[in-house]
């Protein structure tokens, strides 16, 4: 019996969200803990994996792979699968490691169960899984002989093995179909800074959500950022709605920030959003809305308008 | 010409506050209303802008009750030509059966002489978070897939995706027939003209019944974490309130002086 974890990358490292899969596959018990790596498994992901109690790392180098494409992905990981004799696969539930799942589970015909937060047991897969945005959890069971989930982001945290593992590296042989290579990334166009180092890192993070009301409504936030020497973090809809870049998006799908302050204006502090800010040391919010959940989880508010707010702050700070 | 299938869910609005029902099984849509997702809004705005542009059709499918047809309608509001109802209980269902529910229509049609060049999806429900049915749907029909796109624009037998990866804008150019998924935030989604709402109320909506059998979603009970109790201190309103923010700053030494 084994577990085997589809590990994302992220800068040569074993990302976050994929340090929390490996910890959560690790508290389950069920087994020795494989990692599957596509592409080639640098040293520091050796390492992260070896940190996370990782017996073998199976590595999966062919070049055809170099660009993404789900179902080649979803190949890799039923071969490591077979390799591994895993009868529990798990990954990260994000944009890659939710559509990679779905389509093994898809090819393999297995059930797979998305955005799990907890499993009560393993045989039969019980699972709490988020639904709804996060705003209600499902009990469900998933009766499959090789059962296959996502965690939600940040339901556990990303701690280290007692005891490293061996974090073997297994070259794993797999032969591209073309079939999967049919919807390919065939082009990459990076991100202006795919920096969001100095977001995550920041001491104090002013916020922004719809409440700024448009593209131009970040003057204030901007100027309140500088002169506290912070950085700035919006909400999904802030990004959605193209008024600014993804790299500041705060949340589930996007930054987990833990700074000493964060100052969220106009945002109204949905479960998605509150995932990716709950560790902050102190949450001030500044809302029209005194309900808000921001506000209400917030350890101080003030109520009113941000664009009458912040120009007051700035000028009281001078 | 790309005649586009485009598939929406009733669902709850899932901006409203969560309620369920007696037996704990399903959000009670009663008080927030019902609507179609933010995803599926997008996919539908898509479909619309991709089928103007090659001078095809579109048909916005739901599989669910009767009452599904409202959201049917509302995205004949938006430019749809016509609609299906797979008529079923959609929540004894899971994403196996939507998916082979799907494939059944899309077969029917295609007997019927129109094949889809692109189905397109939410990348996931706004009520069960599946985030798998197209995936499926795809391996059904044998067709690739792209998911989580937020552009989609066809050329001929060629569909350019454009999704945001990891890194950055990711690009595909896949061979139709296709199946995408779409998130919000590529396009604005429509809004129903006088006229749109006029032609949605006298188009066709067939109805179709699903031949499968249900595997089901293994739901056992839908709970709602209890929010912790507040403990924020309002600092004051308005403007007012800034010589009281700033206070708390040089408390928390964020700003020193
Ligand atoms: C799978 C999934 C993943 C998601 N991931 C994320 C994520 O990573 N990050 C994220 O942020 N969201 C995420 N979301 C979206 C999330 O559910 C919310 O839709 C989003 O966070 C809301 O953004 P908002 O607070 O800016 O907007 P709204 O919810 O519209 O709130 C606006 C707030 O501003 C207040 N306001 C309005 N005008 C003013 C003013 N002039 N001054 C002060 N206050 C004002 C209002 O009272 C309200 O509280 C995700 C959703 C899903 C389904
Ligand atoms: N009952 C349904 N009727 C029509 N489309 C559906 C239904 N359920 C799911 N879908 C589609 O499949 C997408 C993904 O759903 P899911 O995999 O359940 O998260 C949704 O965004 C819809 O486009």
């Amino acid at each position: 019996m084994s577990v085997l974890v589809l590990v994302e990358t992220e800068e040569g490292r074993v990302s976050l969200v994929s340090r929390e899969a490996l910890s959560f596959a690790r508290s389950l018990g069920a087994g020795d803990l494989h990692a599957v790596v596509v592409g080639p498994a640098s040293e520091s992901v050796v390492t992260d994996c070896r940190g996370a109690g990782v017996a073998v790392v199976h590595e999966a180098s062919d070049p055809a792979l170099e660009r993404y494409a789900a179902a080649a992905w979803a190949a890799v990981v039923e071969a490591a699968g077979r390799a591994a004799r895993a009868d529990l696969v798990v990954a990260g539930g994000t944009g890659r490691g939710n559509e990679v799942l779905a389509h093994v589970a898809a090819r393999r015909g297995l059930r797979m169960a998305a955005n799990v937060v907890s499993v009560e047991s393993l045989n039969p897969l019980v699972v709490q899984r988020q639904v709804v945005g996060g705003a209600a959890l499902e009990r469900a069971t998933v009766p499959s002989r090789v059962r296959l989930l996502t965690m939600a982001g940040h339901a556990v945290e990303p701690t280290a093995a007692d005891s490293p593992g061996e974090a073997r590296v297994s070259p794993l042989p797999v032969t591209v179909d073309p079939q999967d290579l049919r919807a390919q990334v065939v082009r990459l166009e990076k991100r202006e800074s795919a920096d969001t180092s100095g977001l995550q890192a920041a001491k104090v993070v002013v916020g922004a959500g719809r409440g700024a009301g448009g593209p131009d409504g970040f003057a204030a936030v901007d100027a309140l950022a500088e002169r506290l020497g912070g950085a700035v973090g919006v909400s999904r809809v802030v990004t959605s709605l193209g008024w600014r870049p993804h790299h500041e998006q705060v949340g589930q799908t996007g930054s987990r920030i833990a700074p000493d302050l964060y100052l969220a204006c106009g945002i109204s502090g949905s479960i998605q959003h509150w995932a990716g800010c709950a560790s902050s040391r102190t949450i001030i919010a500044v809302n029209t809305d005194a309900d808000a959940p921001m506000v209400t989880k917030a350890d101080y508010a003030v109520i009113g308008d941000m664009h009458e707010v912040l120009p007051a702050v700035l000028e009281e700070l001078g | 010409m790309t005649d586009v299938l485009v598939c929406v869910k009733r669902v709850p609005d899932p901006t409203g506050e969560v309620v369920l029902t007696d037996d704990g099984m399903r959000v009670d849509g009663r008080y927030a209303g019902y609507t179609t997702s933010a995803h599926e809004e997008a996919a539908v705005a898509l479909a619309v802008q991709v089928a103007e542009a090659s001078g095809g059709t579109v048909t916005v499918l739901s599989v669910g009750s009767q009452e599904s047809i409202e959201q049917i309608r509302a995205g004949i509001a938006v430019g749809a030509t016509d609609g299906i109802l797979v008529e079923a209980d959609a929540d004894a269902l899971g994403p196996v059966d939507v998916a082979s529910a799907i494939a059944e229509a899309v077969a029917a049609r295609q007997d019927a002489g129109t094949t889809y060049g692109l189905v397109l999806l939410g990348n996931d429900a706004a009520d069960t978070g599946d985030f798998q049915v197209g995936i499926r749907l795809a391996y059904l029909l044998e067709r690739p897939v792209v998911a989580g796109a937020q552009t989609v624009e066809t050329d001929g037998g060629t569909a350019t995706v454009r999704a945001e990866g990891p890194e950055g804008t990711e690009v595909y150019e896949l061979p139709l027939p296709a199946v995408v998924t779409v998130l919000e935030g590529g396009v604005s989604p429509k809004y129903p003209s006088v006229v749109g709402r006029m032609k949605a109320k006298k188009a066709a909506v067939e109805t179709m019944t699903w031949s499968g059998t249900a595997a089901g979603a293994g739901r056992e009970g839908l709970t709602v974490p209890e929010p912790p109790p507040s403990e924020v201190t309002v600092i004051g309103e308005g403007p007012a309130a800034a010589p009281g923010l700033v206070a708390v700053l040089k408390e928390l030494k964020v700003v020193h002086g």
